[in-house]
């Protein structure tokens, strides 16, 4: 993984600096304006790696905005991703952050969280990452509704070794694994983590950002297993295959079949191949997170005459 | 740190429940862990006494995920720890390399069974000391004790915390399935009698610290706790001394890895522990380490009775290798004999050691059971030339 | 004392593995010796037999398992059938009396008969046999003070049930007390 990711980074890297022609000169956000959000950045991570036409900046945009109007203190803000194109959030973003191995952010965030109930755990990573390899983590962590905001940028392939097929990709998508199209049905995230217990889901494009943005406000505050699922272009990975060259032409797809639907039923709203994309905010319910129903549980316990009291 | 639901006394304890008192009295608060033969009594005992410690257990959905939820809770602040046995070994294995790049102290009991595979879930192996050594892919040092008795798994589940602490490193506790379903006596001293070591901090305001930078002369990076302002970053990539990924640059890599070996290698002294008995007059001496060094001491005191000069030097720490210690010993004695529960790994450091000064033989075992004594006498008879 | 091996065995339920954990808290705890209790696990332990193996010594146990045996307490005849043969020739066999029914196998060994289930019925409930056999098993060996006994064995269970646990242990004293005063008229 590491050697695919370095040289892709790098490609990525060149691509970006000859179409911007930046060679030859110096760093480009030293001399750039003052911008709200730089104080959010590590500055000297710029430029990213992430290919012209790409979605991340956009989430990452939303997700720092969300972050500035939810009144979090962001000194107690974590970030914890795994490995592809997403997870280089953990990088960029100036907070505590924790870049994992291959789908084992999850786990890694329950372990801060439950360490330090104090502390505002996210995991922003990739669906290659979430429920492909880290599928069980993702399930388990919903089940037991531990408090962590989970952020899943799906883009239907992994971008990051070159665009392959993974457990979202739809049926009949070509991609390089998948060259005579998609043969297996896809996961639908969102119903997965509603399934699975979440208790916050909701589901936007990378085009619909301001509702992606309080929709992520609305997660980070939500106490318990909360999940957004942002739909995002990968123009290098995935578009091109899909008859999206640009970014652009993805951005005007989620335009035109966009569907703001939040009644909707979360499992019936499956993305197809050329359908409509389903959006809006199909779970917010309440129940104890995992950390309140231990501290009842454990105080009714030893409550209890005649048990071994703290 | 509070004394609270420590436990202090002589008890009648069994191995694996001495571990987690081992890990409490240690200063543990954060368990993860999945129900594994002969590892799970570790996770009942800290599933019973966590709460009463105020600390954290949480059973996850796999050894996958105990790993990265014990990395975790070591960069909220805790000291933390999962136990598991050969498959969860095995499954822990990728994220131990990430806990050895990130640096985030922790301890990995492994109950060693017979394997391969599913093995023998309740019997005894040691097959997994290479592994222990070489299982996470790269370049990379570790340590690894080997404990005796329930009493030693005890204070070397201390040690082990200790150590992670000191050196930034997942410790590794390789016993076994005899030692920990073995009861026996286990002295457990008051809380505030037993020696904590904790992770130095950083002492430099968030804007100068470098997660990954280390005063001159020194190993071991000041480690920040996550939410307290550092806004650090730390991944499983190469990265520079401020922990940002640094993957086209062979110097980085290699300064890095240079690092993390020499933490661990360049403290050897500090950090190998051994026992050694009757190896004064010694022609021949046993080396092995857990529950086969121990069972060894019955065959060499019949082996002393019988006129020949046998010692044994025990393996404490079985990583980092005390290779200079057996060096010497090749020096001195004529012949080496190797005890272990698998079919020969550490027999090859002893030959590596040794370097044709002294003979070395092993007596494997595939696991199973422990050594019969009469095996290794006839194994020390033969290396003393009386057969 | 040098070192001795005892292995208690019976059925599941019959309490083995705590009488062995008892026996081997007594001499390491209460008796300031040394002791390593093991029991058996694996799919041997599961469905009706069940072992418990005790070294008691005055030096530290290095070898933990049993070579040679020196006692030998069956309370099953499937535990009598399949360990019996194990014991050394010198060595004790100690049987519940109603649950066993020795034969040729004893091959001369020494043989002591508790009806130990009997007993624990008598003062109670079944269940704390393995108290009553852990009684007589003070009176008729050596390896640990009958004191040290009684305190391990009225730590090691629920304290709701201690008076019962001291008849049970008591009555197995009792017990063997009068057979071996028989045994030397």
């Amino acid at each position: 993984m590491d050697s695919e990711d370095t040289q892709r980074a790098s490609r990525s890297e060149r691509v970006r600096r000859q179409e911007l022609h930046l060679d030859g000169r110096d760093d480009l956000a030293a001399r750039a304006e003052r911008h709200p959000m730089d104080e959010m950045l590590r500055e000297d991570r710029l430029p990213h790696i992430w290919c012209p036409g790409c979605g991340l900046g956009v989430t990452l945009t939303c997700f720092i905005s969300a972050l500035q109007k939810s009144g979090l203190d962001l000194d107690k803000v974590c970030v914890v991703s795994g490995i592809g194109c997403t997870g280089r959030v953990a990088g960029y973003i100036k907070l505590d952050s924790f870049h994992t191995t291959h789908g084992r952010a999850i786990p890694f965030a329950t372990g801060l969280k439950l360490a330090n109930p104090d502390l505002t755990v996210v995991v922003y990573s990739g669906d290659g990452d979430l429920v492909t390899i880290g599928g069980n983590h993702f399930i388990h962590a919903a089940r037991r509704n531990v408090d962590i905001t989970v952020i899943c940028v799906n883009n239907f392939n992994y971008g990051m070794t070159g665009g392959q097929a993974g457990a979202t990709t739809p049926v009949n998508a070509r991609t390089t694994t998948t060259p005579y199209g998609n043969f297996e049905y896809p996961f639908n995230v969102s119903s997965l983590a509603a399934a699975s217990g979440a208790v916050y889901v909701a589901r936007y494009t990378a085009l619909h950002v301001r509702r992606l943005e309080q929709a992520m406000v609305e997660a980070l505050l939500k106490p318990g297993f909360s999940f957004v699922e942002v739909i995002s272009p990968c123009p290098t990975g995935y578009g091109r295959f899909q008859q999206q060259q640009s970014g652009l032409e993805t951005m005007r797809y989620y335009r035109d079949r966009g569907r703001l639907r939040s009644e909707a039923d979360v499992h019936q709203a499956g993305i197809v191949l050329g359908g409509d994309i389903i959006e809006g905010k199909f779970v917010d319910l309440e129940r104890d997170t995992f950390g309140q129903a231990q501290e009842s549980g454990l105080k009714r316990a030893f409550d209890k005459p005649g048990r071994d009291g703290r | 740190m509070s004394s609270l639901g420590a436990l202090q006394g002589e008890f009648f304890m069994l191995g694996d429940d001495a571990c987690a008192e081992g890990a409490l009295s240690a200063g543990c608060r954060f368990f993860a862990g999945y129900p594994i033969t002969p590892a799970t009594e570790i996770a009942q005992r800290m599933a019973y006494r966590m709460p009463q410690a105020n600390g954290v257990y949480v059973q996850m959905e796999d050894e996958l995920a105990s790993m990265n939820a014990i990395l975790g809770a070591s960069w909220a602040g805790a000291k933390a720890m999962t136990a598991t046995s050969g498959p969860g070994f095995s499954l822990m294995m990728e994220n131990l390399g990430l806990g050895i790049m990130m640096e985030t102290p922790c301890v990995v009991v492994n109950v060693q069974r017979g394997g391969p595979s599913t093995g023998l879930p309740t019997l005894v192996g040691q097959g997994d000391m290479m592994q222990a050594r070489w299982g996470s892919h790269g370049p990379y040092s570790i340590i690894a004790l080997a404990p005796t008795s329930p009493q030693d798994l005890f204070d070397l589940t201390i040690h082990a915390f200790n150590l992670a602490e000191e050196y930034r490193v997942p410790v590794l506790v390789m016993t076994d399935a005899e030692v920990g379903h073995m009861t026996e006596k286990v002295v457990i001293p008051p809380y505030d009698e037993i020696e904590r070591a904790e992770r130095k901090r950083p002492t430099v305001p968030p804007e100068a610290y470098q997660p990954y930078l280390c005063e001159p002369g020194e190993w071991v990076p000041a480690m920040a706790k996550a939410g307290t302002g550092y806004r650090f970053h730390t991944t499983g990539l190469t990265h520079d001394e401020r922990g940002y990924p640094s993957t086209a640059d062979e110097r980085v890599h290699a300064r890095l890895v240079q690092r993390l070996v020499d933490k661990i290698e360049q403290n050897r002294d500090r950090i190998v522990r051994t026992e050694s008995m009757y190896l004064d007059d010694a022609e021949v001496a046993v080396v092995s380490y857990g529950i086969a060094a121990r069972t060894a001491l019955w065959p060499i005191q019949m082996a002393r009775e019988q006129g020949i000069k046998v010692g044994l030097l025990r393996l404490v720490t079985v990583w980092p290798f005390p290779d200079q210690m057996i060096r010497e010993l090749a020096r001195h004695v004529r012949s080496i004999v190797v005890p272990e529960l698998n079919m020969g790994q550490i027999v090859l450091e002893v030959e590596r050691c040794a370097a044709g000064q002294a003979s070395v033989t092993c007596v494997p075992h595939a696991g199973g059971g422990i050594h019969k004594p009469l095996d290794v006498l006839q194994a020390i008879r033969r290396a003393a030339g009386w057969e | 004392m040098s070192r001795r091996e005892i292995r208690l065995s019976g059925f599941g339920g019959q309490g083995i593995i705590l009488a062995g954990n008892i026996l081997g808290k007594a001499a390491a705890i209460h008796d300031g010796k040394y002791a390593t209790f093991t029991q058996s696990y694996g799919p041997e332990a599961r469905g009706g037999a069940c072992a418990a193996e005790v070294i008691i010594d005055d030096s530290p146990v290095h070898y933990p398992h049993i070579v040679d045996p020196d006692i030998l307490v069956v309370m099953s005849q499937g535990a009598y059938n399949r360990y019996v043969p194990e014991l050394r020739a010198d060595g004790l066999l100690i049987t519940d009396a109603d649950l066993v029914e020795t034969d040729e196998k004893v091959a001369g060994r020494r043989c002591l008969a508790v009806p130990a289930t009997r007993i624990a019925e008598e003062v109670g409930r079944k269940l704390v046999a393995n108290i009553v056999m852990l009684g007589f098993l003070g009176a008729v060996t050596d390896l640990v003070s009958v004191d040290a006994l009684r305190d391990a064995a009225l730590s090691s269970i629920p304290p709701k049930t201690i008076e019962m646990n001291r008849r049970a242990f008591d009555s197995g004293l009792e017990f063997g007390r009068r057979l071996i005063e028989e045994h030397t008229l």
